[in-house]
């Protein structure tokens, strides 16, 4: 190998270097990760719409059972603000969940539980797709999540 | 260009590489017209099911498995028995390479029919729950296991000219053909242990469910290293004749078998970037994952510089000066070097997708493009690029100088992988722009998002569709000139004596290459990495799978099993 050769290998490693430190930056100190392997919940085939877990205002968990060719829930409403812990599972195939417009996008895959958290702080609708081939009807297979500050009136 | 070196082939030899480079090249007719179905259902041209008897998920599932699995892997045992003995002087032993031959046609018709009679509408990834006709994993298998025999056959080849030839390194072609098909059997080891242990009994039904995360993980074990099967014969081309082609030699032969060494390497312990989106695996596997593809780009990035490096050596052999003139310089348009054209265009498409593809696998920015459209297009850059035009080069380039007949309508043979790389950039520019925006891929666009009767409609979507359908049309043109051009090849009478030929290139640099010149321990060290990635995996996915899962027929949201039991109780 020549002396261009060996400055050409250098340069690449450390742009490679570069691009996966970015990566572990972004996961470690901004919060920004992948879904995870959950081991304390077993798959779900009973949906819940979304409820409060603790005393904090705006914290919510909704369990979304997947199944061909709908959501179950297939339309949640949120106040502005909310944090929502998404719990997916699949009562048949595998389906895609994909809030358009933001970081929550996850395989429903039978046996096991995915997770994600987001906080939706603008206020408006979100199509939620399923963007994971799982049969004839897939195409219609679709849900919505409203962002609304009539959420907050109907709730006790 | 002085002539390459002719050698003759035998009859029995000459016939099968032909078949196994004819029956793809008429498949690959019915993928290209899935193809441009797609994006004429994706741009809401057609809103309907099905056209013309094709329905969408069976034409998709048709273009994957036709363009992606069947012609590729063919081309690649065809590529193999031509070049490994050529290169290294000898002659392919027949028998079992035809019983190769014989078992990957088999296959192919067995899945071939499966997918037409509607039977196995379940995509080329094959995800359980999602189950097939048994036909089409048994074709699958057969397709791999022949696949398998016709490297096997190649080893023999190899270990009698290391004992004929002490202390000589072994011809780069044959390097590069060994490492492709050594990450190719390592890799579908997975795949053959998902389709004939967990697969193929429970669509049989002898057994009632599958571990679907299980399933899964194998697959992608297999399904990453599947395109560096892709990609390894394109590398061998462009290492082994592209320098040559361009009128110069290869930079650095020293570099070019590091490349390859690497790709053993890193090809195979990367499969969770696949799926970062899923439960069952820890987000530790998925970062190591990650970090490991990240390793797997140093080996193009290198590619990138020494084809540059040897190209601009001939280009200033021939008298380019100034620092841009070696790039004009290039034969572009030449007709007496026309595979030239087909390596070039694939490698200017392969830029973006080695861009495209480091943002793929960048952890969780994946998010953001994960199962959206901007995949297949991303993929189209690279598969569609690089890979399908330089196996359609060599295609017709076996097919000239196999049957002794000369290329017709040199001219038009040409155009095509310029066309073909408008048409990629402008089509791949649409899908990836609609990804951003949400736009999903695998989808019958035109029955819901892109129907302003639906309530689904997306108008937003439009443009993208839009650009992505006109893409295609172009891509579908040049296929359509390639057909003509092969087709009119095949007809017509023998020209000249059929022979063995390849424009293989000198070095420029041809250092002694020390520890490279040994397969051995690059293999080892692949396998430790492959147990280092895979072992917490494994974990991973017992502990977080709860309960395995029936079959279902893409077209019923009832399990088989109990359609069964419906049917036959009284
Ligand atoms: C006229 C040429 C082509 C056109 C118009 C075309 C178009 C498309 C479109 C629109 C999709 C996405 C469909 C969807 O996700 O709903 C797709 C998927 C795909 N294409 Fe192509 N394509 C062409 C040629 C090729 C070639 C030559 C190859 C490979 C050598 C290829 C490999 C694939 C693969 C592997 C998929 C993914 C299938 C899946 O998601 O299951 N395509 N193609
Ligand atoms: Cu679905």
């Amino acid at each position: 190998m020549d002396r261009i050769e060996k400055t050409v290998m250098v340069i690449a490693i450390v742009l490679l270097v570069v691009f996966f430190g970015a990566i572990v930056v972004a996961a470690t100190s901004y919060g920004v990760d992948v879904p995870t392997c959950v081991t304390d919940r077993k798959p779900f085939v009973e949906s819940a719409p979304p409820f409060k877990t603790s005393d904090q205002p705006l914290r919510y968990e909704v369990h979304t059972v997947a199944r061909m060719w709908m959501f179950d829930p297939p339309e949640i409403t949120v106040p502005p603000g909310a944090e929502i812990d998404f719990y997916l599972s699949s009562a048949d195939v595998v389906h895609g969940y994909h809030v358009e417009g933001t970081n929550i996008n996850l395989m429903a895959v039978p046996g096991a539980v995915t997770y994600a958290r987001l906080k939706f702080d603008r206020e408006g609708s979100y199509s939620v797709l399923c963007h994971e081939y799982c049969g004839t009807a897939h195409h219609l297979m679709a849900g919505t999540i409203v962002v609304s500050h009539r959420a907050m009136e109907g709730e006790q | 260009m002085n002539a390459a070196l002719k050698l003759p082939v035998e009859p029995w030899a000459r016939r099968l590489v032909l078949l196994e480079i004819a029956l793809p090249v008429v498949l690959l007719v019915l993928g290209i017209y899935a193809g441009l179905l797609q994006v004429l259902f994706r741009a809401g041209v057609i809103q309907a099911a099905e056209f013309w008897g094709w329905e969408y998920y069976q034409a998709l599932t048709l273009h994957g498995i036709v363009n992606a699995i069947v012609f590729t892997t063919f081309f690649a045992v065809a590529f193999g028995n031509a070049l490994v003995p050529y290169a290294l002087g000898t002659k392919l032993p027949l028998r079992w390479a035809w019983v190769s031959g014989i078992m990957m046609i088999v296959g192919t018709l067995m899945a071939a029919w499966a997918i037409l009679a509607g039977k196995a509408s379940v995509l080329y990834t094959f995800y359980p729950p999602l189950m097939a006709h048994p036909f089409f994993y048994l074709g699958a298998a057969l397709l791999i296991i022949g696949s398998w025999i016709a490297f096997f056959n190649w080893i023999p080849l190899y270990l009698r000219w290391r004992r004929e030839h002490p202390g000589e390194k072994t011809p780069l072609a044959v390097v590069g053909m060994f490492a492709t098909f050594i990450v190719w059997l390592i890799a579908t080891v997975a795949v053959a242990v998902e389709v004939v242990v967990l697969l193929l009994p429970w669509s049989l039904g002898w057994t009632q469910e599958v571990n679907v995360p299980l399933a899964r993980m194998l697959f992608w074990f297999f399904g990453h290293p599947l395109v560096y099967f892709w990609l390894l014969p394109a590398y061998t081309m462009y290492y082994t004749m592209l320098p040559r082609l361009g009128g110069g030699k290869l930079y650095s032969d020293k570099v070019a078998r590091l490349v390859f060494m690497m790709f053993i390497l890193f090809s195979i312990p990367v499969g969770a970037h696949h799926q970062f989106a899923e439960p069952a695996i820890s987000s530790g596997s998925k970062l190591l994952h990650s970090f490991l593809t990240f390793a797997v780009a140093l080996p193009s990035l290198l590619t990138a510089f020494t084809l540059a490096a040897s190209l601009e050596y001939g280009a200033r052999q021939r008298g380019a000066r100034g620092l841009f003139d070696w790039i004009v310089k290039q034969p572009f348009f030449s007709t007496d070097g026309w595979m030239f054209s087909y390596l070039i265009a694939g490698l200017v498409i392969f830029i973006m997708g080695g861009i495209s593809g480091i943002i793929n696998a960048s952890y969780s920015m994946n998010l953001l493009v994960h199962n959206t459209s901007w995949l297949p297009g991303h993929f189209h850059l690279t598969v569609a690029g690089p890979v399908l035009l330089a196996f359609l080069g060599m295609s017709l380039h076996l097919l000239a100088t196999y049957t002794g007949k000369a290329i017709r309508l040199k001219r038009l043979a040409v155009a095509v992988p310029y066309l073909w790389l408008i048409g990629v950039f402008i089509f791949s520019w649409g899908m990836m722009r609609g990804g951003l925006h949400g736009e999903p891929r695998r989808t019958n666009l035109g029955m819901s998002y892109l129907n302003p009767d639906s309530p689904f409609y997306h108008p937003e979507w439009k443009l993208y569709v839009t650009v992505t359908m006109i893409g295609g049309i172009i891509m579908t043109l040049a296929m359509i000139a390639y057909f003509t051009v092969f087709f009119a090849t095949a007809l017509r009478s023998r020209t000249k004596e059929p022979a063995a030929e390849f424009p293989l290139s000198e070095a420029y640099h041809d250092e002694p290459v020390g520890a490279l010149a040994n397969l051995r321990p690059w293999v080892i060290t692949a396998i430790v990495l492959i147990v280092i990635a895979y072992t917490p995996m494994v974990r991973d996915v017992l502990r977080g799978t709860f309960s395995n899962a029936p079959g279902y027929e893409p077209h019923n949201p009832a399990p088989v099993n109990q359609i069964e039991q419906l049917d036959t109780s009284p």
